[in-house]
């Protein structure tokens, strides 16, 4: 046998050093994350109170200016379903666009992608499910059937070259069917992918889930879709967000949706927490040595503001104890 | 990986490795099946609402409300519960019913019953009051030492050691606490190696378990890794617990990061009982309820019934007036 050079016996030392204090928690982490924040559409969409349009367009602006990359701007879905988003086109043509940063927005048929161009939409979003009795209840239809609507929407974005984000939600569980298999959350993020969108949004919609669930459930996705087109929008009802977030990075995912000042409920539970809070996932992050272009005090300054204008506490816990230190 | 020097990192190439030294491979893929299962499967939970909870709750409680919340506890399956504070009621007023406490619950066989007891005198009242396992706390902040018990960390371990020394003669097991392991309210960041020096010493004087606490929730999955790679080289990891607060919302992953480390035992209190002293408003202690949905959902077994423990929490919160903090509770309690 060789002699093992010095620096082969030192890369071994290292490596079970790593080895002996847990591998897994040395896991080489991304060394940036994609933050992308849904406050103003998810979070507001969720709310409670209904808010003015300049309210919406102040809160993206201030959101513009915290280093944000991606702002989820509005949903271009019939205000008879979802009134709080009735001024989807004022707020689109009102934001002052970042060089830099993009706007997507929800277009759940080509009706709305239409008019969200036409508002000048330059990035849009689709949202599917990966349980068949959410589908049915949500949008009143079979999930290969709502896969089968976006082709239209595909095709009209490849033509106009409009990037499409595309949205699982219920991939750890559901109000209605309870546990979702991983092989079906794989089938339909493969289908979103295959189809066109560049980048695949995994949601915990009721929160349920835990880093058991969420390992099982990104080994089977990723076996289908590549771990850097994946992200991970986890909600925080049960509290396990920012722990779901943390297997996500270390089995590679680089990009992570949270919504400011953790706006927006969870509809399954009443008076229950919804999105996670991107102020808490970005202390985390910078925490770990991530970066993420992120001015935390900029962002919480946005949180403030939208909670002062909603009369609601804010639900980050960093916002909380930053305030009162 | 950044600790590895420069003049070593052109050698890390993998296949270059395996080609010449083709025996490596089965040894790493050995590797990677334990780290596989790199997490614990049991982790014992140490609850301390009924104590470090109710200690910072702003309404003073009855004494027939903790005894009640005790006992509805010790039904739940936890093996261990800090039932109260053998401290001067100068200083801890809502702690001032510690012997009535300890003598009017019911103790469950396989729970353990640990009392604080800061000195001699507690100790003595304690093992008085029936008190079978005690616990001294240290600091890993100078300053914080100083403002909270009055005297320096050195000072401090004097006096610990007459408690433990006292107690290692009647067998009362002892069980160590180092605050501000991540942070301090007054000096900010605390060094790993200070750490390891309180805990170590701690250790050696006799303490079974050394329970490193986040004191204001400051700390990240980054500074735990750093904190608990630096502890480990003194104290061996079964020997150790985590005891995070969720002040800055972090404690979830700080928990995850420990047990991914070798940790399995974990402080949390019902509810979320008792807020940061040092950021009013804000939560302190992380919620046995989140804690038990974590590790339930990850397969790793704790004997405690979540339900049992939402059901006491529920009462603590009624008799105080207040919301859970626990966001399982809260989901819980409102689910459609």
């Amino acid at each position: 046998m060789t002699r093992i050079s010095q620096c082969h016996f030192n890369h071994f030392c290292v490596l079970s050093d790593f080895k002996s204090v847990g591998l897994r928690a040395a896991d080489a982490l991304p060394e940036k994350v994609k933050m992308v924040e849904v406050g103003p559409r998810d979070g507001l969409q969720n709310e409670k109170t209904v808010v003015p349009t300049e309210t919406k367009i102040k809160l993206i602006n201030m959101l513009s200016e915290s280093g944000l990359a991606v702002i989820e701007a509005t949903s271009f879905v019939s205000p008879k379903w979802v009134p709080q988003m009735a001024d989807q086109t004022e707020v689109m043509k009102g934001i002052s666009k970042k060089p830099g940063v993009s706007y997507p927005v929800l277009t759940p048929n080509l009706k709305g992608f239409q008019a969200a161009v036409g508002a000048g939409a330059s990035e849009v979003a689709i949202f599917g499910a990966a349980s068949e009795l959410f589908s049915k209840k949500n949008i009143n239809c079979s999930v290969e059937e709502s896969l089968q609507r976006f082709d239209d929407i595909m095709k009209a974005a490849k033509e106009a070259a409009v990037p499409v984000r595309g949205y699982v939600s219920c991939v750890v569980g559901c109000p209605y069917e309870g546990k979702v298999a991983p092989e079906k959350v794989a089938h339909v993020a493969k289908r979103l992918y295959s189809m066109g969108c560049y980048e695949i949004s995994l949601g915990d919609t009721i929160g349920v889930g835990t880093p058991g669930s969420m390992t099982e459930m990104l080994e089977a996705v990723s076996k289908e879709v590549p771990l850097s087109a994946l992200a991970v929008h986890c909600h925080d009802t049960y509290g396990q967000a920012l722990a779901n977030i943390l297997v996500a990075l270390q089995m590679g995912v680089s990009v992570v949706d949270s919504s400011v000042a953790g706006l927006g409920g969870c509809p399954y539970a009443q008076g229950a927490s919804g999105n996670v809070a991107t102020e808490d996932v970005v202390y985390m992050l910078h925490g770990l040595g991530i970066q993420t272009g992120v001015d935390l005090q900029k962002l919480m300054d946005a949180g403030a503001f939208i909670c002062r204008t909603l009369n609601r506490k804010t639900s980050s816990k960093v916002a909380q104890a930053t305030c009162k230190l | 990986m950044g600790n590895i020097p420069t003049t070593v990192k052109h050698c890390l190439s993998y296949e270059q490795i395996i080609e010449d030294y083709p025996w490596l491979r089965r040894w790493l893929q050995e590797e990677k099946i334990i780290t596989e299962h790199e997490y614990p499967k049991f982790v014992k939970i140490v609850e301390v609402g009924p104590r470090d909870g109710l200690q910072n709750e702003k309404e003073i409680v009855p004494t027939r409300v903790k005894i009640e919340l005790i006992d509805m506890l010790s039904a739940t399956g936890l093996s261990v519960i800090e039932a109260t504070s053998f401290v001067s009621s100068k200083w801890v007023p809502q702690m001032a019913d510690h012997t009535d406490v300890l003598q009017g619950i019911q103790r469950a066989p396989n729970v353990r019953y640990p009392v604080l007891t800061p000195n001699m005198q507690g100790f003595q009242d304690a093992i008085a009051a029936g008190a079978t396992e005690v616990a001294v706390f240290g600091s890993a902040s100078e300053t914080f030492s100083r403002r909270n018990i009055n005297c320096s960390i050195d000072e401090s371990m004097l006096r610990f050691e007459e408690v433990i020394n006292a107690a290692k003669e009647q067998q009362i097991p002892v069980r160590g606490y180092v605050s501000c392991a991540l942070g301090c309210p007054y000096e900010g960041c605390i060094e790993p190696p200070k750490v390891a020096e309180v805990a170590k010493r701690m250790y050696e004087m006799g303490c079974y378990e050394i329970s490193l606490g986040d004191t204001i929730g400051v700390g990240t999955p980054g500074s735990m890794f750093k904190m608990l790679q630096k502890v480990m080289k003194d104290v061996p990891v079964d020997a150790l617990a985590v005891h995070c607060h969720d002040t800055y919302g972090q404690a979830l992953p700080n928990i995850l990061t420990a047990l991914q480390m070798g940790v399995s035992v974990v402080d949390s209190a019902v509810a979320g009982l008792g807020g940061c002293p040092y950021a009013q408003g804000s939560t302190g202690n992380v919620s046995t309820e989140d804690v038990l949905y974590m590790l339930h959902g990850m397969g790793i077994q704790t004997g405690v019934n979540l339900n049992k423990v939402i059901e006491a929490g529920d009462c603590i919160c009624n008799a105080l007036g207040r919301q859970t903090n626990s966001r399982v509770a809260q989901a819980k309690g409102r689910t459609l």
